[in-house]
């Protein structure tokens, strides 16, 4: 009797190792980076943010099409006190640690990342206070009315706080005095794959969640997550190639055929959240790198517009991108609230005309001039620099290319070391507002941080610091197409294009490119 | 033999302690790591915070001295990256370069003797011509170029090896070996040759001229003279005189091969020392940085010390010197 129930048992759990092993679906996954520390408020970094999605939860989530969707929390708006947000959290959510998720965990999430030592302060410093009103209802009071607060969360991720208290990581790991947390290798969040191992640089096992509370709502058809980073282009290219690995990010441009030409394989492509353009110092009196002496060519305007004209952006699209662009007139992509497709035009191409700006403006006769550019940061980067300089040297100016890596480039951007520059700028907000504050303010100490052109207006300034309170939605749009008709105008930056991305994958895979490129792996599925 | 030892020991110190100071004048110019450790919403009071927090604002002497006495109690800080401690994120790190090294150095070596060997025994001969001129290639083509052909032929066309990483790892006393299983192997193939190579073709050349030389002198015609074997002339006279030159270059070349095996980890994706080292470098991550100079500085001098130990027992003349 017993030995037969012992056998039935056997064959039984024999049957149902066999049957999910047939369902189990393990998605070996590549991209050029590894996350660099699991430790949730850290790092303000995309691959970290990217990783941290699969394990961990924000209260909203952007979606596949970077659509705000609900995730810890099922609503969220302003109370009558507009300078107060509620929102109100999903009931039943467990961590990976059998937790229950609560307000208090939120409460504790959001004070820890606001926290001296966390990377993501600033994107939450409008808010005043965090306040648990009951166990599935959270307050936010903010400086003043922001009706962009719920934009600031979609990557702030809630950690248990019970279990971040026991390990001693209450606050976010301090680097800078040698401080080391126990978040930093391990994860208990409330997200559809559980950690199962790492070794950094090299291999991130993730499994499934059993418990995950949006089983029904997402595919979740991947029971497994292997993830290597494979930071060479043509090693990440072969590895997909010989069907190592199932889904690459970061294909590189000039692999990207070989891709689309290989059986069961295929590639899928989508606008990105960046825009690729130049800077150039217009505020200074006389600049340190170009040849004219005592004058600064580029405060004239009418060289600006020269510069903009003699931009050949489909030239730079068909041979530095190989079609893999979207050429632009305005420094934002197209689904960033503010845009519209009069923006989005960009002058036509025109040597002479733009000889005749110039000669206009006293440079009949060009001047020369430092262009800085980055060479392992964008797509192409600096292939795009040495095309322009070509184009800029038909009209005149004699551009002298200075190509560093992103450690030293930037360095020149934040102190305003550079004439003439280029930047790429996405925006995790989606709303035009964030590109203000950062690229068009006059730099202060909170603002205009990214602003190298030394452009200053107050007027354009009273309209930017407006935007943060105005919940009048009509109002504020109005506002925005203001700024952006003076920042066209005056040709503050020379827009290039929006980077495409790509990402390439074996046939039996249906996943659509994220324009922010997070792929979020429960909403991925199968043939 | 004691006081050659404590001599050097001495000196080690010295040069380590160089080759600190050197690396930590160069970081000035690798730009800004507060750039990358800050999400670019920092503000500049943020940036200017962390600066003064990393103590990067003191003089070069200054944060020298400090990370040298730290360094000293074995204390290398935080990477900067990865936010762990630098010395277990070393220590994690340095099996993977040390036995991707051994294997592309005893591939090296073996093949590398062989064939030098061969080719100065049969110097006109038409394999050994072949040989010559094949490993022309190896020394002329760049290690990246030689990963991806390797990638391409046996990764992509063939599919018999894998293309990246280092497989399945099996502990040995607490240490991840690849090594010691099959997938493991299976993956260290295609970099220890592309990590090898140079090395091969250098000690071959190096064995062939060496031996070629020693074949021309006067005690190997006496031994001829004297009915030995060709045999015993070649492997038992000759072949013991090419040694020493040739082990004092394989020593300095397996140095080389730990300290420059970053290409080849890169392109292979190789989870070691190399490929932690060019990602500090990305990243402006001083720490790691620096700990990983001072590694090589560590691992230049023990194999001089260990190369110098060596002609004292194969070549007797030293030792009679010495003393």
């Amino acid at each position: 009797m017993t030995k037969t129930f012992l056998k039935l048992t056997a064959a039984s759990v024999a049957l149902c190792a066999g049957l999910s092993a047939a369902n189990a679906e393990t998605l070996r996954w590549a991209r050029a980076g590894d996350s660099l520390t699991l430790d949730p408020h850290a790092q303000n970094e995309g691959p970290t943010h990217t990783l941290a999605h699969q394990m961990y939860e924000p209260l909203l989530q952007r979606d596949m099409e970077a659509q705000i969707i609900p995730a810890l929390a099922t609503s969220w708006e302003p109370t009558e006190d507009p300078t107060v947000w509620e929102f109100k959290l999903r009931e039943g959510v467990k961590f990976h640690g059998g937790e229950d998720f609560t307000a208090d965990d939120v409460v504790f999430s959001f004070k820890r990342a606001m926290m001296p030592t966390s990377a993501m302060k600033e994107l939450l410093n409008s808010i005043k206070d965090v306040r648990k009103v009951d166990d599935y209802t959270v307050h936010f009071e903010t400086d003043g009315p922001n009706p962009l607060l719920p934009n600031n969360m979609t990557n702030l991720f809630i950690m248990d706080s019970g279990w971040a208290t026991d390990n001693g990581c209450e606050a976010p790991q301090d680097i800078a005095n040698g401080g080391d947390n126990p978040c930093v290798r391990a994860v208990n969040g409330t997200g559809a794959f559980v950690l199962e191992s790492r070794k950094q640089d090299s291999e991130t096992i993730l499994k499934q969640n059993p418990n995950y509370w949006g089983k029904g709502e997402f595919p979740l058809e991947v029971t497994e997550i292997i993830y290597t980073p494979i930071q060479e282009g043509a090693t990440r290219v072969s590895a997909l190639l010989s069907g190592e690995v199932d889904l690459i990010q970061d294909v590189p441009v000039q692999d990207l055929p070989i891709v689309e030409r290989t059986d069961g394989l295929k590639l899928n492509t989508a606008a990105q959240n960046r825009t690729i353009f130049f800077g150039m110092n217009q505020g200074a009196d006389d600049l340190a790198s170009d040849t004219v002496d005592g004058k600064n060519p580029l405060a004239d305007n009418r060289v600006r517009e020269a510069m903009n004209i003699a931009l050949n952006r489909d030239a730079i699209k068909k041979i530095v991108m190989r079609d893999q662009s979207a050429p632009t007139g305005v420094i934002m992509p197209p689904f960033v609230n503010g845009w519209t497709e009069a923006l989005d035009g960009y002058p036509e191409y025109d040597v002479a005309k733009a000889k005749a700006l110039m000669e206009e403006a006293g440079y009949g006769d060009g001047f020369g001039l430092t262009l800085n550019c980055p060479n392992d940061r964008y797509v192409n980067d600096e292939g795009i620099c040495q095309a322009a300089v070509g184009m800029l040297g038909q009209i005149g100016v004699k551009v002298n290319l200075d190509a560093k890596p992103k450690a030293q480039h930037f360095p020149l951007i934040q102190n305003k070391e550079t004439d003439f520059y280029m930047l790429g700028w996405g925006v995790p907000t989606f709303d035009s507002e964030y590109i203000f504050n950062f690229l068009t303010h006059t730099t202060t100490d909170k603002l205009g941080s990214w602003n190298a052109t030394g452009y200053s207006n107050p007027d354009l300034d009273a309209k930017i610091k407006s935007l943060a309170s105005e919940t009048d939605q009509e109002v504020r749009n109005a506002t925005i197409a203001e700024i952006w008709d003076t920042v066209k105008s005056e040709n503050l930056y020379l827009p290039i294009h929006n980077q495409v991305l790509n990402w390439g994958m074996a046939d039996k895979i249906n996943f659509a490119v994220q324009p922010e490129d997070q792929p979020h792996f429960k909403f991925l599925t199968f043939n | 033999m004691l006081a050659f030892i404590i001599r050097r020991l001495g000196q080690a110190l010295l040069v380590l302690m160089a080759v600190g100071f050197v690396s930590f004048a160069m970081f000035k110019f690798m730009g800004d790591p507060v750039e990358s450790m800050l999400g670019q919403e920092a503000t500049a009071a943020d940036r200017a915070e962390l600066e003064e927090r990393l103590g990067l604002n003191d003089p070069i002497i200054v944060q020298y001295v400090r990370y040298f006495q730290r360094a000293m109690s074995g204390d290398f800080g935080v990477s900067y990256r990865v936010g762990l401690p630098v010395g277990e994120v070393i220590l994690e790190r340095l099996p993977a370069t040390l036995e991707l090294a051994f294997l592309s150095g005893v591939i090296a070596i073996s093949l590398g003797f062989m064939l030098g060997v061969y080719t100065a025994i049969r110097r006109d001969g038409y394999v050994a011509n072949f040989i010559m001129t094949a490993s022309l290639i190896g020394v002329s083509l760049p290690t990246f170029l030689i990963g991806v052909f390797l990638i391409w032929l046996f990764a992509v066309n063939l599919g018999w090896l894998p293309s990246f990483g280092r497989g399945d790892t099996r502990s040995l006393f607490g240490v991840d070996l690849a090594i010691l299983t099959v997938d493991g192997l299976k993956s260290m193939i295609l970099p220890a040759i592309t990590l090898g190579l140079y090395q091969m073709t250098l000690i071959m050349r190096l064995v062939r001229s060496e031996m070629l030389e020693v074949l021309r002198t006067d005690y190997i015609r006496f031994a001829r003279a004297r009915g030995l074997s060709q045999k015993t002339v070649n492997f038992g006279h000759a072949m013991k005189n090419t040694m020493v030159p040739v082990i004092t270059v394989t020593g300095l070349q397996f140095g080389s091969i730990v300290a420059f095996a970053i290409i080849t980890e890169s392109v292979f994706q190789w989870p070691g020392v190399g490929l932690l080292f060019i990602n500090a470098v990305n990243f402006v991550d001083i720490p790691v940085m620096s700990a990983y100079l001072l590694l090589v500085a560590v691992i230049f001098v023990t194999i001089n010390l260990i190369v110098d130990l060596l002609y004292f027992t194969i070549d007797p003349r030293l030792s009679v010197g010495n003393n």
